[in-house]
């Protein structure tokens, strides 16, 4: 594919599927079309030019194809007259009256159909990737880490249970659409947070997948307008990601928040962030915990230098979200936003409280952040050992550089 | 008496075995079904599909959970069964929901084994 073609591939690939979905009832075949539609476009374009609207364009295309497809195999099974066919294929694939140009809320049909409670959320993100990010098979297993084989089987089953489970095409109505919302949120959350720290493996992020989960809650705040869940969620993940230049060095080793260079923030996502958290707060109600934790972030993203932190309204900020949504995780960030505050002795109590409860025996950050209230109080034994507990349980390597090089300064 | 005969096997074994094997199954299962049709027991019977297109419905404190496969907990026993018609995954898993046990036990939905 030319390099053009390439780019409308990434735009439009997912939208023309999703109509394509919709007009003949079945993915297999949708996708198929696609395929077909893209190939009559890299034949056509280069001497006759673009089209007007390149996705009506490929959907009436790939409708065509669609029916070619159905008819070829009619005609090899050679099982029913040639009328007989015509009328099958006229009834599986419906019309597209011209100006039928619904894309929107065929991606909507896409997207909760993909995100589906009934597919386990492996599936989902794998769904995600590979049919509305328009990602290839072996790019969506790289982003897991997986074979090729592994995932293309994830794919067929996914699909498989959409088709033999009865999963609609359809957009929840109203009495389903909040939690419907919720899970689809998560799985973007998900697919954000691979790329923002991968779970294991070489390197510390894979800025292809947080680009990704960010164009995706971008159209659904467009699609789905005035949520607070979604902007809030939009929000912290621009935040986020707005640091990534400042995270790694050059040697791919982790800079933390405090030796960041700020310069390297990424001063207009950070705006478009700050402009969406302000939105999403506002917004009557229990605030969303995305829309907490974006104001969480946006705090840090406003904080010129280290330490001109709001680190009490930090705090604070992670009560409310503790409240919202009770996890050990936020505890451990609270803790050490109190620390911040009223000193490590404070926040070493908590987190001992917090490894006396356990449920997070395998998180390395937990010791980790032992370790550090340990050094900053003098006690220096201690902190050796909380860093050798938080270096047996990490699985990035990244990490584990970092980790080595705290343990290395604890025994100097 | 009415009794309810389930079947269990082991579906990682029964799809990697041959197909004449297979059909010799079904033709097994055909014969059966037609003599206990003819000796009167016969009420009603459904080949299932897969245990993975299985959807599982719990209620706890007023909300739902809907969940991928079918995780009945180890403590739980099958107790009972209704067979709907709904127009799709939705329609039935909001059907699901409404079943008082779905409240304190899960209710799994699976398909009925659609005949090619």
């Amino acid at each position: 594919m030319s390099g053009d073609l390439d780019q409308v591939w990434r735009l439009e690939a997912g939208r023309v599927l999703a109509t394509l979905i919709r007009l003949t009832g079945d993915f297999d075949l949708a996708e198929e079309a696609l395929q077909d539609a893209f190939a009559a476009a890299a034949e056509q374009w280069p001497c006759r030019g673009p089209p007007a609207s390149t996705t009506a364009w490929l959907v009436g295309v790939g409708r065509r194809k669609a029916i070619d497809r159905l008819r070829r195999r009619s005609l090899i099974s050679r099982k029913q007259p040639d009328l007989e066919i015509e009328a099958a294929i006229e009834r599986q694939i419906a019309p597209w009256p011209e100006g039928d140009e619904a894309f929107g809320d065929d991606m909507l049909r896409l997207i909760f159909t993909c995100c589906h409670p009934a597919l386990g959320l492996d599936a989902q993100v794998a769904l995600i990737l590979n049919t509305l990010c328009g990602l290839s098979v072996e790019a969506t297993a790289r982003a897991f880490l997986a074979h090729k084989e592994t995932m293309a089987q994830r794919l067929v089953r996914a699909k498989r249970k959409i088709r033999l489970a009865g999963i609609p095409y359809e957009t929840p109505g109203p009495d389903r659409l909040e939690e419907r919302v919720e899970g689809v949120l998560a799985a973007i959350y998900l697919v954000f947070n691979e790329g923002y720290a991968a779970s294991s493996g070489p390197d510390l992020m894979r800025a292809d997948l947080c680009r990704e989960a960010i164009r995706l809650a971008r159209l659904l705040a467009d699609l789905l307008p005035g949520r607070a869940a979604i902007e809030g969620l939009l929000a912290l993940m621009l935040l986020h990601d707005s640091r990534r230049l400042a995270r790694v060095s050059a040697e791919g080793d982790i800079i933390l928040l405090e030796d960041q260079d700020r310069g390297l923030w990424d001063q207009a996502q950070i705006s478009e962030g700050l402009a969406l958290v302000d939105r999403a707060l506002r917004v009557p109600g229990y605030p969303s915990p995305y829309a907490v934790q974006a104001a969480i972030a946006a705090l840090h993203a406003r904080a010129r230098r280290h330490d001109a932190t709001d680190w009490r309204q930090i705090a604070g900020l992670y009560e409310v979200l503790a409240r919202l949504l009770p996890s050990p995780v936020v505890e451990l960030n609270r803790a050490i936003a109190i620390s911040m505050v009223d000193g490590p002795a404070r926040a070493l109590a908590l987190l001992d409280a917090l490894t006396a409860r356990g449920g997070l025996d395998l998180y390395h950050l937990l010791p980790a952040a032992r370790a550090e209230m340990l050094s900053r109080l003098g006690r220096r034994e201690e902190a050796i050992d909380a860093c050798r507990a938080a270096l047996a349980a990490v699985r990035l390597e990244p990490e584990r550089r970092l980790l080595t090089r705290r343990l290395a300064a604890l025994s100097d | 008496m009415q009794y309810l005969l389930l079947i269990y096997s082991n579906e990682a074994e029964f799809s990697a075995l041959p197909e004449a094997e297979l059909r010799a199954i079904s033709e097994d299962y055909g014969a059966f079904t037609q003599s206990i049709i003819a000796s009167g027991a016969f009420k009603a019977g459904d080949r299932l599909e897969w245990a993975s297109m299985a959807t599982t419905v719990r209620v706890r404190d007023g909300k739902t959970s809907i969940t991928d496969g079918p995780f009945a907990e180890t403590r739980e026993q099958l107790g009972g069964y209704y067979m709907i018609e709904a127009k799709d995954l939705d329609e039935a898993t909001a059907i699901a929901v409404r079943v008082p046990g779905a409240k304190y036990g899960s209710i799994e939905v699976r398909p009925i084994f659609a005949m090619p």
